[in-house]
């Protein structure tokens, strides 16, 4: 619970390679921080400004902007419900009703256990699918209020566990550039010819490509 | 449901009309390169490559694609923009998606990924551009994780990467996602994102993207439904494309019909042409309004946009004519309240959302936003007074000054006032706020008049007798 991991620090290295610039990692370092710890610590953010080079208090200023970021602990399982415009319409405070009832807490807090935290969420885009929620970013369309006290049982029984991951991870297939496949960050600092399949002549005549 | 739906993609409507971007949803395998390639993927990107980037170019320009990110402006000519002998530039892909409402970028996303993928490297190739970020939205795990596998597979079979298709044309698609900031999905506030920094919204004019934009230098923002039509018009050429449309808005649009109808769904539907009352009412759409109530309004194109009312529903969906009627299409989607719908306390559900949504930097938007939705709340929960109702335009003024767009009504008597509106904030969050309280107070001002109570008169409460209490 603390720095990144070595294994963790591979990665980040691979991730920040890819960008012209180091700070353009800073918002997938901190998902790989809260995929790792489930929240976002101290001692990672300033692993983080390690990494890409600026100061800890820049990588909370940014962190802090993003509502997916956690900096304090939260539920194992993170139900977001929307509250939303089409949600709204179509029954979507029923669902908030039933998830305050079977956890026993209001919106924004997390069970005894540390099993779950229940958030109001704005909209998920899934709106023609009303009422909608999300636990770990993972979709339940045209939820009905025992859908939510099932899902609870479920996810509580680890029933879910193939398929919702714990809070924090996002997608589970990461993209890998292959060494000899891949082109490599194309930083201003070093590259301020066009590209080689674009003529020059081409450009001024069209002033675009 | 009828057989044009699919339990692969839920939300998603076929029906028989042209599919462009859509063509491969009736396939549960759809976002695998083994289902593209044997349905003419990446055909278009190598009829690009034959040519030289000019001419492919020239090609976009003439197809007259509009951006569908919201402000409809020609991608052809967005790449264009970007100054002369200014290099390198880059691509960034807009799939940060979150207008209310919306959702046909995860489904593209979802369901097609290398139809995305392919139309980036089309756009590269074509606008000259030597690396492109794809930026989608934090909450939207599984299409990362599709888009993720989908370039993991291009990389491997050298359709992305370098010398692609064995060509001079190199390029790395960089996976990004976000971390839950709806006005990151404005392009400047994107490019902020991308560079490590709170999407906050950069000031423009005078320096748009395409001068000035990501590591200072020329960016394209393309959203992802823009970019899923280029390989249909890379492979099939720019008339073919407008053989289907209108003129001035050609192809085909997906749109997100949601609320108090029957069947709501994500359609994609010919560009131009189709009315509110077929997408609404028609069979092959919506098939009317749930339990056959009423319509009492409609929100025509994402939770920005100005209201409408019946009196609307002839309207095409077409940029042109609903801005002339007093709102706009935004992002493609309807949201439709029914006779049962609470108009303030519907409106509160998006003001609510703006507000939230608010990134800080513009006064107007950062305390205005928290205003309009305090208001409104106090007005919903039956403590508002008569006030209250001049108090939310006087603040709704503050952010958009003048008259502000709204719809006819017949009814109320009201002439409509065309798009757009002023506003006295850099981007678009603000006065989306207010819009949803301005359509509201406009054309259902009775309901709000009945929630509220007269200001009452002072209470007195004398602190000690006075004189002395002799």
């Amino acid at each position: 619970m603390a720095r990144l991991t070595p294994d963790n620090t591979t990665l980040a290295h691979e991730i920040i390679a890819r960008y012209p610039k180091p700070k353009s990692a800073l918002i997938p370092l901190l998902h790989l921080a809260q995929e790792q710890d489930g929240y976002v610590t101290d001692e990672a953010m300033r692993h983080i400004a390690e990494l890409v080079g600026v100061t800890p208090a820049e990588v909370r200023g940014t962190g802090t902007f993003y509502e997916m970021f956690q900096f304090e602990p939260v539920g194992r399982y993170l139900i977001n419900i929307c509250g939303t415009m089409s949600c709204a319409l179509m029954g979507a405070d029923d669902l908030m009703h039933a998830a305050e009832e079977t956890l026993g807490v209001h919106a924004g807090g997390t069970t005894d256990d540390g099993m779950f935290t229940l958030h109001r969420a704005e909209c998920q885009a899934a709106c023609t699918e009303a009422p909608c929620l999300q636990v770990n970013y993972r979709y339940r369309f045209r939820a009905t209020p025992d859908d939510v006290r099932t899902l609870i049982d479920d996810l509580r029984a680890g029933r879910l566990d193939g398929e919702i991951p714990p809070h924090g991870t996002l997608a589970r297939t990461r993209q890998h550039i292959p060494a000899d496949r891949g082109v490599g960050a194309v930083d201003p600092d070093d590259v301020a010819g066009p590209p080689a399949w674009v003529t020059v002549d081409a450009d001024t005549s069209q002033g675009a490509s | 449901m009828s057989a044009d739906t699919y339990a692969w993609a839920p939300g998603f409507v076929a029906g028989d009309r042209p599919r462009i971007v859509t063509s491969r949803f009736e396939y549960e395998d759809s976002y695998t390169l083994e289902r593209y390639l044997a349905t003419g993927g990446y055909e278009g990107l190598r009829a690009a490559l034959g040519r030289n980037a000019a001419d492919v170019h020239e090609q976009v320009r003439s197809s007259t694609l509009l951006g569908r990110g919201g402000a409809g402006f020609p991608a052809g000519i967005k790449w264009g923009l970007t100054p002369e002998g200014v290099f390198p530039r880059y691509l960034v892909v807009n799939g940060d998606e979150s207008e209310p409402g919306t959702y046909k970028d995860r489904l593209l996303m979802e369901r097609d990924p290398h139809q995305l993928i392919e139309g980036c490297l089309i756009a590269c190739y074509a606008a000259g551009l030597s690396q492109c970020f794809l930026y989608i939205r934090g909450e939207m795990a599984l299409a990362q994780e599709r888009v993720g596998a989908a370039l993991n597979e291009a990389y491997a079979a050298g359709y992305v990467g370098r010398n692609i298709c064995g060509t001079e044309f190199s390029v790395d698609i960089v996976l990004h996602w976000g971390a839950g900031a709806y006005v990151v999905g404005e392009e400047t506030a994107l490019i902020e994102s991308l560079e490590g920094n709170r999407g906050m919204p950069r000031l423009k004019p005078p320096f748009f993207p395409a001068a000035i934009g990501l590591y200072g230098q020329p960016t394209i923002v393309n959203n992802v439904e823009t970019l899923a039509n280029l390989p249909f018009i890379a492979a099939n050429g720019a008339e073919a494309y407008t053989a289907i449309g209108t003129e001035t808005s050609p192809g085909t649009r997906m749109v997100a019909v949601s609320g108090h109808v029957k069947r709501p769904g994500v359609y994609e539907i010919i560009n131009g042409t189709t009315t509110f009352r077929d997408l609404l009412y028609g069979e092959e759409f919506c098939g009317g309004i749930r339990d056959d109530n009423e319509l009492k309004a409609f929100v025509p194109g994402g939770g920005s946009a100005p209201w409408f009312l019946p009196d609307q529903l002839d309207l095409p969906f077409e940029g042109r004519q609903v801005g002339a009627a007093g709102s706009m299409l935004g992002s493609g989607a309807i949201m439709v309240m029914d006779s049962t719908t609470d108009i303030p306390a519907a409106a509160l559900t998006l003001t609510r959302f703006y507000a939230h949504e608010s990134c800080g930097k513009c006064v107007p938007c950062r305390e205005g936003g928290t205003w309009l939705m305090r208001i409104l709340e106090r007005i919903v929960a039956g403590d508002g007074t008569t006030d209250d109702l001049d108090l939310l335009l006087e603040v709704g003024g503050s952010i958009c000054p003048g008259d502000m767009p709204h719809a006819a009504s017949a009814e109320l008597g009201l002439e409509a006032t065309p798009f757009p509106y002023k506003m006295t904030t850099i981007c678009f969050v603000g006065p989306s706020a207010y819009v949803p309280v301005h359509s509201a107070l406009t054309l259902f001002r009775s309901e709000f008049e009945s929630r509220v109570t007269p200001v009452r008169p002072r209470v007195r409460i004398p602190v000690a007798a006075a004189g002395g209490g002799a």
